[in-house]
């Protein structure tokens, strides 16, 4: 152990000087790198959300309703194929992911498949000799289907979060239904989700003016909806609106916030089939209401005074200026196609993530001069060597973080100063060894020999737990806590390095310069 | 050259297996009211196992947290609790999960409402955190399993190095760390979320390292004095290593304790768990562990023989 091969002298000096390469930029600011040749290495350390300060939002995108939906519309085409062809039919319903329904007279399911083939797409139809028939979604349909939703869904999300200007946003499906949305140094959590958490549906409808929202026979082709403003009885005003969509979303090309006789509303304007559409709508209905629905709620229900010819209109409601702004930019953005909820949000403010920062350089620099005394108290100049190699650690620990653009955290930073105090360990097992052979009458050459070969087991198995423990964290946990586990699992893997070959070099090469009678030990 | 410190005498005896039978009770003791802790004061979950929002304010002078807790428990959201964090101005409030699952608008407008009724007694908005019941199960679900896998992968690889009595009695070790810290979380009532749960594993993970030292050295002893009387063994190869088994931890533990001294409060409960783990796992390894593969019936001949591999470095050397 004292004959060090050269290779291992170069494989030490090469990481060390990675280390400082790599390291190197986090001292410099941002605009400085930027100047620098572009060669060299520019990451710096990729602070995580509760350092910087940041939302992180996992939502979940309910896909299921989008197939219910779906399914839905399967049901009212069964119903009124099967009506229009004359097919008898009983107990049309929906079960788990299909349709089922029973014909009366099973010899009519020829006449039954040649009706509702052509409106299958991607389902498929199965009747039996009773007459009792299936319409399912495959398995592969829906699969498609469900990424198809998730990747509109992330574009939609994407497009309404960069009109808030927010800088690097970072947004990720995760698992079967789930998008994962970081926002570094977003303060106002609040407004954010409101804005990515709207579905923003928006449809034109006729009112249906033959019967009164409180009536018990609403018309099948008509529903109640409520509406935004409160009637003087406290209670939402409603409306009676037929289901069928004049207009939807989809045919808005723009829409911009801005100002009616002193009001906030909003402008919008159509592409060329939708302003087609509701000229020919505005000027067979002229002095009739009609309603603009946002997420099944009337926002207002104007009467059409002319027919409106230039393909853009006016939505006027109770508006703040912010929420005519808002609804404007969801209306740029476009509809989500399913509804999302959040299932867990952790906003940090700046205030909070700049006192952790100060806090944790606090606690790792007060824990690195501690260890540094303890050492060169314990085994003087051994002790020194140590605490150069652990300096050393840390440069190479930050460097490959940098490299890595892995996430430094709160709890990532205790992972480091867990590091230090763990690197140490490894010189402490050896020194102590040395100490001993020393005791049994070993020279300094066969001491140090032994030391090092006897602790090595003992080091790397010991090393190698915490590993496992550490990439099991790293697995399994989130955010700040995959922190600790990155650092934790690093250190280990860094420190093994220099608290064990670093070292080494250090105490050969004193020992060859010196060439001592006895270990200062 | 300065003198250098030595905390220990240069050959300690301290008698272990004589101890064996005290040490076993102390242990018993311990892990008994960990356990009866763990039933009846529980664990003080945090949001993240919990579900429900915490929010983490500071006011612009000091804090009257009675006023407070009275305002907010007046708006009819269920128990909300508040409680000091840090410094007098900063303070936590926990308000429980409203509604049924994932419901998220009834959620929103009560933090909504909390932050109505705070108004402008509050200067800033630290932090929001808000977990849904869903994902508050499937976290301790899996912290569960992460803790169980990575005490299970350790024992492997220790069987896979040693002997199966080195393996189990290291396997006894771990779980007995585990539970006294989780006892210890329990009794301090300190919060109980992700990183402490992480705080836990990391301990798994590092309390066997001074168990896989004495280990080493006992298979090392046992090779040497084929002869000797095992628990004479076994009292050498701890005392010869008494004193790295000891300093490891220091170490680590001077490095730990400015972190629980100046890391801030969000992850003092975090490192509190640390520095229990660390010190109970060093008294495991010697009080615990090393009886333990007596009790196990370890022999001389059961670690005899070395591979061949170690057979032809010892050769080497």
């Amino acid at each position: 152990m004292v004959q060090i091969p050269r290779w291992q002298y170069i494989f030490a000096l090469v990481v060390v000087l990675l280390g400082l390469v790599y390291v190197s930029p986090n001292f410099f600011s941002r605009s400085t790198m930027e100047e620098m040749p572009g060669w060299l290495p520019q990451e710096q350390v990729n602070l995580g959300l509760d350092l910087r300060g940041g939302s992180y939002l996992l939502l979940q995108v309910d896909v299921d309703s989008v197939f219910q939906e779906q399914l839905e519309g399967i049901v009212d085409v069964v119903r009124s194929e099967l009506r229009r062809g004359r097919v008898g039919y009983t107990g049309l319903g929906r079960s788990g992911n299909s349709v089922v329904f029973t014909l009366t007279d099973p010899g009519q399911t020829g006449q039954a498949r040649d009706l509702l083939r052509p409106y299958l797409n991607d389902a498929t139809l199965r009747i039996d000799d009773t007459g009792a028939g299936t319409i399912s979604l495959s398995d592969a349909a829906m699969a498609e289907r469900r990424t198809r939703v998730l990747q509109q869904s992330i574009e939609i999300i994407r497009r309404r979060i960069d009109e808030t200007g927010t800088r690097e946003p970072s947004i990720q499906r995760q698992g079967e239904d789930r998008v994962l949305v970081q926002l570094p140094g977003v303060d106002d959590p609040e407004r954010v989700k409101e804005l990515i958490g709207r579905t923003a549906k928006l449809s034109f409808h006729l009112t249906d003016e033959s019967v009164l929202p409180g009536s018990d026979a609403i018309p099948a082709g008509s529903e109640v909806l409520e509406g935004d403003q409160v009637a003087p009885n406290g209670q939402p005003v409603r409306y009676v609106v037929r289901k069928r969509v004049l207009l939807s979303g989809d045919n808005l090309v723009d829409a911009q916030p801005t100002f009616q006789q002193g009001a906030p509303v909003v402008s919008f304007r159509l592409d060329s089939i939708g302003a087609a559409r509701f000229a020919d709508v505005t000027r067979s209905n002229v002095g009739r209401p009609f309603a603009i629905v946002l997420d099944d709620k009337v926002i207002s229900a104007p009467v059409i005074r002319e027919p409106i010819l230039g393909g853009s209109g006016v939505i006027s409601g109770s508006f703040t200026v912010q929420q005519a702004q808002d609804l404007a930019l969801l209306l740029r953005a476009g509809a989500l196609p399913a509804a999302l909820k959040v299932l867990e949000e952790r906003s940090v403010g700046p205030g909070l993530g700049e006192d952790s920062i100060r806090a944790g350089e606090t606690a790792s620099v007060i824990g690195f001069v501690a260890v540094i005394v303890f050492m060169c108290a314990a085994y003087g100049l051994f002790g020194i060597f140590a605490s150069a190699a652990l300096l050393l650690n840390l440069v190479i620990l930050m460097g490959a973080m940098s490299a890595l653009q892995a996430t430094l955290t709160l709890p990532g930073i205790a992972g480091i100063v867990l590091t230090i105090g763990m690197a140490v360990d490894a010189n402490v097992l050896i020194f102590e060894r040395m100490r001993e052979e020393v005791r049994q009458g070993r020279g300094p050459v066969s001491a140090i020999d032994v030391g090092y070969r006897k602790a090595l087991s003992a080091i790397v198995d010991s090393n190698l737990t915490t590993l496992i423990a550490g990439l099991l964290l790293f697995n399994f946990g989130s955010g700040p806590i995959k922190g600790f586990a990155v650092t934790l699992s690093l250190g280990i893997i860094t420190s093994m390095f220099t608290a064990i070959m670093l070292t080494r070099i250090m105490v050969v090469f004193w020992l060859r310069q010196r060439r001592p009678q006895a270990l200062p030990i | 050259m300065f003198p250098l410190i030595r905390l220990f005498p240069t050959e300690p005896r301290l008698n272990i297996l004589a101890a064996r039978t005290w040490l076993l009770c102390l242990s018993a003791l311990l892990l008994t009211g960990s356990l009866v802790a763990m039933g009846t004061l529980g664990l003080n979950f945090g949001v993240d196992f919990k579900g429900g929002t915490v929010v983490e304010i500071r006011t612009k002078g000091p804090a009257n947290l009675e006023d407070l807790r009275s305002r907010l428990n007046g708006l009819g959201l269920g128990e909300i609790t508040l409680q000091q964090f840090g410094s007098p101005t900063d303070v936590l409030i926990n308000v429980p999960q409203q509604g049924a699952d994932t419901d998220t608008d009834a959620q929103v407008a009560a933090i909504e409402k909390v932050k109505t009724e705070l108004g402008d007694s509050v200067a800033e908005y630290r932090r929001t955190e808000y977990v849904g019941p869903r994902v508050g199960s499937e976290l301790r679900q899996a912290g569960l399993l992460a803790t169980v896998l990575a005490m299970l992968a350790i024992a492997l690889y220790i069987w896979f190095r040693f002997e199966w009595q080195f393996a189990f009695a290291a396997l006894l070790a771990l779980v007995h760390d585990v539970v006294a810290t989780v006892g210890f979380l329990s009794i301090t009532q300190i919060q109980f979320d992700l990183a402490t749960l992480a705080a836990v594993l990391t301990i798994a993970g590092y309390s066997i390292n001074d168990t896989v030292v004495v280990f080493d050295r006992v298979r090392e002893t046992m090779r040497k004095y084929k002869k000797g009387s095992v628990p004479g063994l076994l009292n050498a190869a701890v005392n010869s290593t008494l004193s790295r088994t000891t300093l490891t931890s220091l170490t680590t533990l001077i490095a730990l304790i400015p972190l629980y001294l100046f890391g801030g409060e969000a992850i003092n409960g975090f490192t509190a768990a640390l520095i229990w783990g660390i010190v109970i796992g060093t008294y495991s390894t010697i009080g615990i562990a090393v009886p333990l593969i007596y009790y196990l019936g370890i022999r001389s001949d059961s670690v005899a023989v070395p591979s061949k591999q170690e057979a032809a470095k010892a050769d080497a050397s």
